[in-house]
């Protein structure tokens, strides 16, 4: 069971939002599917390597030559605030 | 109803074009590419009010491209130059707004292309659009899109499937001779399903995502959404390779080539037990069957295989999806690109009222989930377990594999359910995917082609192979769509011009 706190967190965590009214519907949502893949905990897979990736890749390594990339002017084209090629943000805290 | 080619001076009819036929079209010299891409844009004019498959019709682009075509004489240009498609609004195109359906990206233009776009230019094929889809790629049904709702071409009142709906419906619709869209738990195969098209997910890896925007990396994967199974060859041959900026990539052993198996001797199907029988409602299921009548019939060998792990993969796909996505999706904060907060104080503020007003309740809902399992005294009991269920589901695949050349099963426990009936309960949208899920997290190729209808809205099969099988995959493939001969023209009014 996730707590209204619980949600509140982790909201806070990923830098979301949610007034009284979406609290009211997410949580029990949340619970619903949490409690949905629940399931998996009760398993015993203590002997299995947990996969990152399926398809087996190691070390991918490539020659370090110096290409053309994007412009300042691209790089930054599509900030919402950007001033003499920086973007612009609120004061932080 | 046809389309008017204007100077041809006779009626091109678009609406059950493969791209290997607008290919011969435009090799002959009987339809200039111009004329082609015309007759694709007045399509869309004509449906597509009812359809809504497209986000963005870039209708002087791809006439400029056509006609750059036409310039060129017809003994210089490459194979598949002048032929049109359409494109999910997930890829990176230079210079054309890519939205994911969100309005966390409205207005957002790409200053590169991601490198299938630019495989696709080297190619010389006409972009028609971008294509609607579940924002970021999240959902069953594309109802999920910020902006429109896509209709399914065989019934309007019903959901076309998803996430890349809009590419499943153009393409039934004949908006488009193919598209291409992205699978990361079943996002090509089941709207193909649902829509009565082909839609291959190929082995992760041979695709390049760069420019792909990122939904779950060690899941996504780009491939061709079409009307048989010979156009997706063609088309994931030109997608396909290493490519140096996606050190994921891995690209195919060999070209897949034009499939030309005309039977199945010597092969063996697995029937993937836990998909069939009470899992999937009756009318998949008796299409299904008839199937696997067509394969025997074929000289192929169907028996039926448990893989007892897949009941797991929706739980633990719903971890390891989410997962990558909340932290994918933290590149959204309002300062790079996208949308920006009109008011706030600090950049904390900013960050969260960008965040929540730019994404959707869905993404939402899979961010918290993701962020939930991934955070401190969850990690283990989740995210962690989620990943050792992972591989116990490629175990179980690869024993299959050791019995069998390829494994099959529908694509969709159903057909396509109505617009709306299950928005309110997540848990039972995610149930959608329960066939295709288990191919992603195992990382193995799946196609979906049609396979008859229940009370007229199509059905799909899918056919799952081991890794980087897709050249067999695609035979056996092809050797089916012969034998089954299903009709894929859904009887679509045009509106009045």
């Amino acid at each position: 069971m996730i707590s209204r706190q619980e949600v509140e967190h982790v909201a806070r965590l990923a830098r979301l939002h949610f007034d009284e009214e979406e609290l009211a519907q997410l949580q029990p949502e949340l619970d619903q599917i949490i409690d949905y893949v629940h399931q998996l905990a009760e398993l015993d897979l203590s002997g299995l390597e947990a996969t990152s990736h399926a398809v087996a890749l190691k070390n991918v390594l490539r020659p370090d030559e110096p290409v053309a990339g994007l412009t300042q002017a691209e790089a930054t084209g599509n900030g919402p605030d950007v001033e003499r090629g920086q973007f612009v943000v609120p004061r932080i805290g | 109803m046809t389309a008017d080619t204007g100077s041809a001076g006779y009626a091109l009819d678009v609406r059950c074009l493969t791209a290997h036929q607008c290919r011969e079209l435009l090799t002959s010299g009987d339809v200039s590419a111009s004329e082609l891409t015309r007759a694709y844009l007045d399509r869309i004019a004509a449906v597509d009010g009812s359809v809504q498959s497209y986000l963005l019709v870039d209708e002087a682009g791809a006439m400029a491209a056509a006609e750059a075509v036409d310039a060129k004489p017809r003994s210089e240009r490459l194979p598949w130059e002048g032929v049109p498609i359409g494109l999910k609004d997930i890829f990176c195109v230079k210079g054309m707004e890519t939205t994911c359906a969100s309005r966390i990206l409205k207005g957002y233009v790409p200053p590169y292309d991601a490198t299938i776009i630019a495989k696709l230019r080297a190619a010389g094929l006409v972009f028609l659009g971008k294509l609607n889809m579940d924002e970021f790629a999240m959902g069953s049904s594309t109802e999920n899109s910020a902006f429109k709702i896509t209709r399914n071409p065989w019934d309007l009142e019903r959901v076309p499937g998803g996430s890349s709906g809009g590419s499943a419906a153009c393409v039934a619709a004949g908006e488009a001779p193919w598209a291409l869209g992205t699978d990361t738990g079943g996002s090509i195969r089941q709207p193909a399903s649902l829509c009565g098209v082909v839609g291959l997910k190929p082995t992760y890896g041979v695709v390049s995502r760069y420019g792909l925007v990122a939904f779950a990396s060690s899941l996504d994967q780009i491939g061709p959404v079409t009307r048989n199974v010979g156009d997706a060859a063609a088309l994931l041959d030109i997608i396909a390779g290493r490519d140096p900026r996606d050190s994921t990539s891995i690209g195919l052993p060999e070209p897949v080539g034009q499939p030309d198996r005309g039977d199945l001797e010597g092969l063996r199907f697995g029937v993937i037990k836990e998909f069939v029988g009470d899992a999937c409602e009756p009318g998949v299921r008796d299409v299904f069957d008839s199937s696997v009548d067509a394969i025997g019939a074929l000289g192929g060998v169907c028996e039926e295989v448990s893989l007892p792990s897949v009941e797991r993969g929706i739980a633990a796909y719903y971890l390891i999806a989410p997962s990558e996505a909340s932290s994918n999706l933290a590149r959204f904060d309002g300062v790079r690109y996208g949308h920006r907060t009109s008011h706030s104080e600090d950049l904390y503020e900013m960050y969260t009222r960008t965040r929540s007003e730019g994404f959707g309740p869905e993404v939402k809902r899979r961010i918290m989930i993701g962020t939930y399992a991934l955070s401190a005294g969850y990690y283990d009991a989740y995210y962690a377990q989620a990943q050792r269920t992972r591989t116990l589901i490629i175990q179980d695949f690869e024993r299959a594999f050791g019995r069998f050349d390829f494994l099959i099963s529908p694509t969709s426990p159903t057909v396509a359910f109505k617009i709306g009936e299950r928005t309110a309960d997540p848990l039972a949208m995610y149930l959608s995917d329960l066939c295709t899920i288990p191919v992603n997290l195992a990382a193995l190729p799946g196609i979906s082609i049609p396979a008859g209808f229940s009370a007229g809205l199509p059905v799909g099969l899918q056919i799952i192979g081991p890794h980087f099988s897709e050249r067999g995959l695609l035979g056996a493939a092809h050797a089916v769509e012969r034998k089954l001969e299903v009709d894929l023209v859904p009887p679509l009014a045009e509106a009045a011009r």
